[in-house]
């Protein structure tokens, strides 16, 4: 799933204090799984901006709504009839949806109101962690299913670094070192003789570095 | 057991069912403070329902603090079942601070007081 | 053992002599002079001088620089470089700058962290990692080729180096990378700097057993220490440094005036316990801002004069 955590109120609140008519919109999809924009946060959210304008003595209207997901156009599309009487929308949907209702309602302020930060697990309730870094070309077969691109701070393919010690990251010593990882699991399925090859340089063209992706999948199109 | 009439209570199977919302509309409709009274810790009968509702009650003064009201108006108060003068105790605490911090400061002068 | 090149350090080496190594920093300023100070200092005691470079992810003067400048003054530098700053055009393109002054000694890192360092907000590139780098320069030298294929018309002459800490990860797994780095055409390795000698001893008869030490020479990494409060501070808080508690009581048990000068003894009596050590091929020798210790180290470890070579 995509992780996002809420943005400080203050932040949202400086973003809309202009306006008069705020929507806040949400998202049942994977801002849901890490409780930072599904229904009850849309809620939760609504109702805080609703006491801070009051106590402020400044006229202010929040509407709370939460869609099935915001990166698909036939959910977005449900906002069409109710989108008119805001004035801006504050999307708590991972940047992708903020993206896309800005897209489909040009005319419309679209605000973010969390941080999308990674594609990750849950790991226990309320503990979100990065798992995969979006590469283009995965490589978890030959590293016992875990990614060095994601879970080694220097994304290295031949690790682990000097700094690896007792299993932490020199990074932060709440980081696992991604590499003692890989090394362990190798060893425990037996694939040790992966750990001695050199792996070559990495083609990036597949990652962020080669710009903006694309996939198109034909036999889907209508 | 006498307690002040100026609370209102509503009644839940156990203080885990109270959700940060819960606490937040009832500011929001007018009313000056809330407590959240659970079991003693140890002793929910739901195992956790308290706890929960201990980091709940936090969550939501750091909202309040963000927004710029006093977190002192939501509290969470620890008694068991049977002590009612206990109750009445923290009901008149309760009442005394909130007193002190005065009015919701989100009510203008001329509003039509909510009900819960 | 590989490839032949001119390097100095390479001949040395090669002729069976111990290798002896030191390093300077080059400074935060346009100051050239300061690293030349810095070699003049060293420069007839050992047989070839590194540069780090950002070393901790601190800005400073960069090693290219500063090696093309002792090349200049006739000495032997080791191009220190880190794949956190650069990615494989930048990394190639020094290469060969570096080669066209003849220098021909790299020592391979991935480098640390930029958290660590003056400027962490930075956006790290690590398009490689030390082991592609080493592979980077062994197909430049060797094929005359870059990464992508297209031809050299003249190759970098690298004598091609990698560090290693083996007080770092456990024991199976410092040995595995080095013979990684082996493989994919590591010459030289530079270790972290050695307090716990034990552990060190424990970590080459690993390297013995592989008979990694034939494909490779390792000079042995030492930092004298410059009294108790230097020990406690890498003990306590620098990552990867193993320093035994007698190493304290040592510098404890002496008068603090005095301490600086039982850390260089330390050092020497070190050096001169590994000598012994099989699979030792030589000694870097970081002094850092106190590299006018280092001709006396040298001397006093029996390491002095340097060998000639052609």
């Amino acid at each position: 799933m995509i992780m996002a955590k809420a943005k400080p109120i203050e932040e949202i609140i400086d973003e809309i204090k202009e306006f008069k008519r705020i929507l806040i919109a949400g998202c049942n999809g994977c801002v849901t799984v890490c409780e930072a924009g599904g229904m009850k946060e849309v809620e939760v959210l609504a109702s805080a901006l609703r006491m801070y304008f009051k106590k402020a003595g400044q006229d202010m209207e929040i509407g709370e709504i939460s869609l099935t997901r915001q990166c698909d156009k036939e959910y977005i599309k449900e906002l069409r009839d109710g989108i008119g009487k805001y004035d801006a929308v504050v999307s708590l949907a991972c940047g992708a949806g903020v993206q896309f209702l800005a897209e489909m309602y040009e005319t419309k302020p679209i605000l973010p109101g969390v941080d999308t930060c990674f594609i990750g697990v849950t790991e226990e309730p309320g503990v979100w962690t990065e798992r995969c870094a979006a590469c283009g070309e995965c490589m978890l077969a030959s590293t016992g299913g875990i990614c060095p691109i994601a879970r080694c701070s220097k994304r290295m393919a031949n690790g682990p670094c000097g700094g690896s010690s007792d299993g932490k990251c020199e990074v932060n010593k709440e980081i696992a070192c991604g590499w003692q990882l890989i090394y362990d699991r190798l060893k425990a399925l037996g694939q040790l003789d992966r750990f001695e090859k050199p792996v070559s340089p990495k083609n990036w063209k597949t990652s962020r570095d080669g710009g903006p992706r694309k996939i198109i999948r034909e036999v889907s199109r209508q | 057991m006498s307690y002040p009439s100026n609370i209102r209570i509503v009644k839940v199977p156990c203080t885990g069912s109270v959700a940060p919302i819960h606490l937040l509309r009832t500011l929001e409709k007018g009313a000056d403070g809330v407590f959240v009274a659970g079991c003693l810790e140890g002793d929910c009968h739901y195992q956790a329902g308290n706890l929960r509702a201990r980091k709940r009650v936090d969550y939501v003064q750091e909202i309040l603090k963000s927004i710029g009201i006093e977190p002192e108006r939501v509290v969470m108060y620890n008694l068991s079942a049977g002590e009612g003068p206990r109750f009445a105790e923290i009901a008149v605490e309760m009442t005394e601070k909130i007193r002190q911090l005065g009015p919701n400061p989100i009510k203008r002068q001329g509003d039509v007081k909510e009900t819960a | 053992m590989s490839t032949t090149t001119p390097s100095k350090l390479q001949k040395i080496l090669a002729a069976g002599h111990f290798g002896v190594t030191t390093e300077c920093g080059p400074p935060r300023s346009c100051d050239g002079g300061v690293v030349e100070e810095k070699a003049k200092h060293v420069a007839g005691h050992v047989d070839a001088i590194n540069v780090t470079d950002n070393q901790t992810a601190v800005v400073r003067m960069c090693s290219l620089a500063s090696c093309i400048r002792l090349r200049i003054m006739g000495l032997e530098p080791v191009l220190q470089m880190v794949t956190r700053d650069r990615n494989r055009i930048g990394l190639q393109s020094d290469l060969l700058g570096a080669a066209s002054f003849g220098i021909n000694n790299v020592l391979c890192l991935t480098g640390d962290h930029q958290s660590f360092g003056d400027h962490p907000e930075a956006a790290n590139v690590f398009d490689l990692d030390s082991t592609q780098l080493i592979q980077t320069v062994k197909m430049m030298r060797d094929e005359a080729k870059l990464l992508s294929g297209a031809e050299l018309k003249t190759c970098p002459q690298m004598f091609i180096g990698a560090a290693e800490n083996p007080f770092a990860d456990p024991f199976d797994v410092r040995v595995s990378r080095l013979a990684k780095k082996v493989a994919a055409g590591a010459q030289f390795i530079q270790t972290q700097c050695i307090y716990n000698l034990d552990k060190f001893k424990k970590w080459m008869q690993g390297i013995v057993d592989r008979g990694l030490h034939e494909k490779v020479h390792i000079l042995a990494g030492f930092t004298p220490m410059k009294g108790v409060g230097m020990a406690k501070y890498m003990k306590n808080r620098v990552p990867g440094m193993d320093v035994p508690d007698d190493i304290i009581k040592r510098l404890q048990g002496v008068p603090k005036e005095k301490q600086s000068d039982e850390g260089i003894n330390i050092c020497i009596e070190h050096i001169q316990e590994l000598k012994e050590v099989k699979g030792v091929a030589g000694f870097h020798i970081m002094a850092i801002e106190w590299e006018e210790k280092v001709p006396e180290i040298v001397e006093r470890a029996g390491l002095y004069p340097r060998p000639k070579v052609d």
